[in-house]
């Protein structure tokens, strides 16, 4: 049973994921990365990890995407038809075209690393999802404390310069 | 197939409940709208509703049956796919919320069930942010709507929303974390049970005494969320026409007025298990707590419209100064104290 949800998650996210990369629409793209997000949640619950998805769910289904719809709207892209001549000679020409072939490469050469060194574990027997939550607590403040304020001064670094930046000069 | 549902009763009445819940929802928002406008009627010196059925009350009915024959309208250039969904996303959000809020304690139905069956659809064990997550969804049925209408007043209100939205769920959170570190649990049924008994015999056990900044700071933010008055300005009629929903007609229009009065009483539940002590309280009997629960939500949603026709609404700039300047911060003071306190009192 957890075999075929895997599965219905895992085919929604690979396809939505494929759809925000292919789309024309920018709105459209924005709400296949919802999608993709919900499946990925979806598959977190598979884990064993409810707090995680519910998590996956506020933090980037909910604050963040909310952000970025609101860009896109703000902005008003109708679609993102290529004007004549200037994506061509930006993205299509040989020199990028080339570079991004390259790229290409050596994601796949990285995916097949990644896989074949993949040792295949049994999942560990978890305990419930309120002593999940507990232990993620215990993690992030005591074995990753540094880490985890670290990262939070550089948030703050991020909003204070966002806000310097968008200041008006008065 | 008979011995299959008599073997598996709690099945059955797992799914009996799950239907009798959405029901109950479908009828709330009804029944909410009725008293809303006997409410405002009542406020302003008028009779409301009185013509059809005694004193008005088959008027929901009427209304539902006039909405469900209009005619469903598509404003042109509008994203057809898009402006077809966000209503349904609104709706299901506001269902979907309700599914882990729990209200009342287990019952045998007098000894038909083998295994008490608890009163609500599911238990989670983080339900508390599962109702987050999902009230955070609700978002995009009004941010798209007011998008893929191709309309400004649409456009308008949906920025309007999807900013003070933003700008709540902060205060929000914070409240609830401030509950959640009381009772150590972030299961909404663990924390009702944390509030059973009383002090010195007389006061009950609810976080509301405790917490009253906090039960402030969670039903403004709930206020804000749910975009009722005197926090209204989605829909602000007087700027906006009906704001998001400005283009919608008929049944899509329905669902979303529907999606406003299920999240008004998802609010108030949630209020009433976090702060109010859910479906504990004296004289009744155990197996009766919904009686209780059911008469805390009322008293919370009668709160909810009676404040509706007292404040005025306020500006915008007022709003997110609100929100930002004073809401937030006093959220956060709330939380640190409630975290020093449970630090230092070891509860």
């Amino acid at each position: 049973m957890d075999g075929l949800y895997f599965w219905i998650f895992a085919v929604i996210a690979v396809l939505a994921s494929l759809g925000v990369v292919g789309q024309r629409n920018p709105m459209y793209s924005v709400l296949l990365l919802i999608v993709s997000f919900g499946a990925l949640s979806g598959l977190y619950v598979l884990l064993n990890a409810p707090f995680v998805a519910a998590i996956q769910i506020i933090i980037y289904a909910g604050a963040i995407m909310v952000l970025f719809l609101f860009v896109v709207m703000l902005l008003n892209v109708p679609t993102e038809d290529p004007a004549k001549g200037y994506h061509v000679k930006l993205l299509g020409g040989a020199g990028p075209r080339h570079f991004g072939a390259v790229l290409a490469v050596v994601l796949v050469a990285e995916l097949v690393w990644a896989m074949s060194h993949l040792r295949l574990t049994a999942m560990p027997e978890s305990a419930g999802a309120t002593s999940s939550v507990y232990q993620i607590g215990l993690k992030l403040f005591r074995d990753y404390a540094f880490a985890f304020e670290a990262t939070s001064v550089l948030i703050l670094l991020a909003m204070v310069g966002a806000v310097i930046l968008a200041r008006k000069e008065s | 197939m008979m011995a299959f549902f008599l073997d598996n009763k709690n099945l059955v009445a797992q799914l009996l409940l799950i239907g009798f819940v959405f029901q109950v929802l479908q009828i709330s928002a009804a029944v909410l709208v009725y008293f809303e406008r006997k409410i405002a009627a009542w406020a302003q010196q008028r009779y409301g509703p009185h013509l059809v059925g005694p004193s008005g009350s088959l008027q929901p009915i009427a209304d539902i049956v006039k909405l469900m024959f209009k005619e469903e309208l598509r404003p042109r250039g509008a994203d057809t796919f898009l402006f077809y969904l966000a209503p349904i996303l609104s709706a299901t959000a506001a269902f979907g919320a309700f599914a882990v809020v729990p209200f009342g304690t287990s019952t045998t139905l007098f000894g038909l069930l083998d295994k008490p069956l608890a009163l609500e659809v599911t238990d989670v064990n983080v339900a508390m942010l599962v109702i987050f997550a999902i009230t955070s969804m609700g978002v995009y049925g009004v941010v798209l709507a007011g998008w893929s209408s191709n309309s400004k007043y649409s456009m308008l209100g949906a920025l309007r929303s999807s900013a003070q939205m933003i700008s709540y769920e902060l205060s929000y959170g914070m409240s609830l974390a401030a509950v959640v570190m009381l009772a150590g649990s972030l299961s909404l049924r663990s924390i009702v049970d944390a509030q059973a008994g009383y002090w010195f015999h007389v006061i009950p056990k609810w976080y509301v005494f405790i917490q009253p900044l906090g039960f402030f700071i969670f039903m403004t933010a709930g206020v804000a969320e749910t975009n009722r008055a005197p926090f209204d300005f989605p829909e602000a009629e007087q700027e906006l026409v009906a704001g998001y929903h400005t283009e919608y007609s008929s049944m899509s229009f329905a669902l979303f007025f529907m999606a406003e009065y299920i999240n008004m009483f998802t609010v108030s539940a949630v209020a009433t298990d976090l702060f109010l002590g859910g479906w504990h309280g004296p004289f009744l009997p155990s197996w009766l707590g919904w009686a209780w629960f059911l008469l805390k939500v009322s008293f919370l949603l009668f709160f909810y419209i009676w404040m509706r026709w007292t404040l005025p609404r306020y500006r915008y700039d007022q709003l997110m100064e609100f929100g930002w300047k004073w809401l937030l911060p006093m959220a956060v003071i709330n939380l640190l104290v409630t975290a020093g306190i449970v630090l230092g009192m070891g509860w």
